[in-house]
């Protein structure tokens, strides 16, 4: 095989990457403040990409516009979430925490399956067989702008929990949830405010990838799936592991499925989560703690 | 022996237990193949439960990736009865063998590299996943299209090899679920029993009053794992296909850790009492939906989480320790 293919692959799985990077991103957050793996994060990304199918077809509005209505929506899902459910667990022990959440994902994930049918949909923009060539490399634009998109959140997202008062004290609550408390900030609504921010990252990887892939509701824990591997390679609670991991992940995806067959393309992502969680279980980007 | 597995166990208990077991051998005979196929089932549950339960409630590792072991067993006792013809209970020894080695594999990985909590959980996980690929591409085992044993109406019951009618399975598993509870109740008595729950109580606490944490974690995999694939060899036996996509998914396992997380984790009689109501539940809304004339795929496994929420929720500690007290079986 020549080795443009290669090249060309390996570009489109690195764009695919950045977006499976903001939904990780999303777990991150998530995990790194509210100590809390949420494991329903494949089943809210799949919400998402069933709200940007209904609102495609009703409004006939592009994805990359629809992102962010639907991580609105998304963000007060979670915000409610955290706050009606999950912040009551917050001192169980942590298979109890987990627990709730694969009870939530396994209601969210067959509720779609109810109301959505268990066939695959996708849409179709205007865009949807355009590509731009770069040389040698041939990219499909939909994927070119849903990478672009989620580097876009993903700095609004840096920048939000580095300069605004709002996302220092998140951090502060992350940092030390005694102190948070003694200093008076209310950690219960930051919580859900985190859980709400994540959740709106699902939300925009979600409209974006609907841009370039189909749905089926029982995809949903293989996203939950992906979204660990991603975090966890990055490191769990670093921001730009979530999108180092991404990337990787991507990249190994597509090369996987070139080299061997596409359908086996997750075992290089498994093998890749087995040798991190061995060789540095903090993640490439994450900081060793006790 | 058996006098000293009695010893502690309130006499009102062992009352209750033996009207349990004398009504579940009665059974078959006055049910009809239906009810007799949700017995099987429930008996599997709870056994696969109880299983469950010896690395997660009495040793306090969580495991999500238990389909593993269903998968490995069924896949290597089906394999060689297909292929040589050989007798599921040889087969077993290799189902055993097979899950053991993949028990040991993980528990070595994770324990031996501080994997712990929810890395665990998702190393458990990732594990079966990578199982449920390989199974798909494994030509040996007939890959994703499926293995299937000779189905043929059998007249007698081939204990030998496990061919015959659902009451023989049905019995079958009734032995196996009281098996694992006599082996269970033994365990938590024995000395490694007690250094389970302290490791799960406190590891570092353990390890300080000498306990070798990684010793006896390695016992509760294997133990589990062994016990869990003996339920697969079953399992392909009884419904004559196996395909990946299905035995090693995720949704099986949590399926199958919901019996003892309803019931009570760390319980013996947890699992049972997990089963009975879960599976016995699920039909009857199945029941109900048939006689309302609604047929949607999905709808059992939203009641599934919406009972495992709810137990969660209001009854961490499952249904049986509440029940246990009311019934004045609390020790």
């Amino acid at each position: 095989m020549p080795v443009e293919i290669y090249l060309n692959v390996a570009a489109s799985g690195l764009l695919t990457g950045l977006v499976y990077g903001l939904m990780a991103l999303g777990l991150s957050v998530i995990f790194g403040v509210v100590r809390v793996v949420n494991f329903a994060h494949g089943e809210m990304m799949t919400l998402a990409m069933y709200l940007t199918l209904l609102l495609f077809s009703a409004l006939k509005l592009d994805p990359l516009v629809l992102l962010v209505p639907i991580a609105a929506v998304l963000f007060v899902f979670g915000y409610l979430l955290q706050a009606g459910l999950i912040n009551p667990f917050i001192n169980r022990p942590e298979h109890s925490q987990f627990m709730l959440l694969v009870a939530i994902g396994l209601i969210l994930v067959n509720a779609q399956l109810i109301a959505f049918g268990p066939d695959a949909q996708g849409i179709r923009t205007a865009y949807s067989f355009d590509s731009y060539q770069l040389g040698p490399l041939i990219v499909d634009a939909s994927k070119v702008y849903a990478a672009g998109a989620a580097l876009v959140v993903a700095a609004a997202l840096f920048a939000f929990f580095r300069f605004t008062l709002r996302g220092k004290s998140i951090r502060a609550c992350a940092d030390n949830y005694q102190g948070a408390l003694v200093v008076g900030l209310n950690v219960k609504h930051l919580y859900a405010l985190t859980f709400g921010i994540g959740a709106a990252c699902v939300g925009a990887a979600g409209a974006m990838l609907m841009a370039v892939t189909d749905v089926t509701p029982t995809i949903g824990p293989s996203y939950t799936l992906l979204a660990f591997v991603i975090v966890i390679t990055g490191g769990l609670g670093s921001m730009g592991g979530a999108l180092l991991g991404g990337l990787l992940i991507g990249l190994t995806e597509a090369l996987g499925g070139v080299l061997f067959t596409p359908s086996a393309k997750s075992m290089f992502a498994f093998g890749l989560l087995v040798l991190v969680l061995l060789f540095r279980p903090q993640g490439i980007l994450g900081r060793k703690t006790a | 022996m058996i006098a000293r597995l009695a010893d502690g166990v309130p006499r009102k208990g062992l009352w209750l237990l033996a009207a349990l077991l004398l009504l579940l051998t009665l059974f078959p005979l006055f049910a009809s193949g239906y009810l007799l196929a949700i017995g099987f089932l429930i008996l599997y549950f709870a056994y696969v439960g109880q299983a469950w339960n010896v690395m997660m409630g009495f040793a306090g590792q969580l495991s999500l990736g238990h389909s593993l072991y269903v998968g490995l067993g069924a896949y290597a006792a089906a394999a060689l009865y297909v292929h040589f013809g050989v007798s599921p209970w040889i087969g077993l020894g290799a189902a055993i063998g097979i899950s053991m080695l993949a028990g040991a594999a993980i528990g070595f990985l994770a324990f031996r590299f501080g994997v712990a909590g929810v890395y665990f959980a998702i190393l458990t996980i990732a594990f079966a996943e990578f199982a449920r690929i390989g199974f798909d591409h494994f030509a040996w085992v007939r890959g994703s299209s499926g293995l299937f044993l000779p189905v043929a109406n059998y007249t007698e019951n081939d204990l030998w090899n496990l061919r015959g009618s659902p009451v023989m399975f049905y019995y079958l598993m009734l032995a196996m679920t009281a098996g694992a509870f006599v082996l269970c109740h033994a365990l938590l008595r024995s000395r490694m029993g007690y250094y389970w729950l302290a490791i799960r109580e406190s590891p570092e606490a353990a390890a300080a009053l000498g306990v070798n944490v990684f010793r006896y974690k390695m016992y509760a995999v294997v133990i589990s794992a062994a016990m869990t694939s003996l339920s697969g060899v079953v399992f392909a036996f009884y419904y004559n296909n196996l395909f990946p996509e299905q035995i090693f998914h995720i949704s099986r396992s949590i399926e199958l850790i919901l019996g003892p997380i309803i019931g009570g984790i760390g319980t013996l009689v947890g699992p049972i009492v997990g089963a009975f109501l879960l599976t016995g539940l699920a039909e009857g809304l199945r029941e109900l939906m048939l006689q309302l004339g609604i047929d949607v795929p999905g709808v059992k496994q939203v009641f599934y989480g919406l009972c495992l929420l709810l137990v969660i929720m209001f009854l961490p500690d499952g249904v049986w320790p509440p029940l246990a007290r009311k019934l004045g079986l609390h020790r």
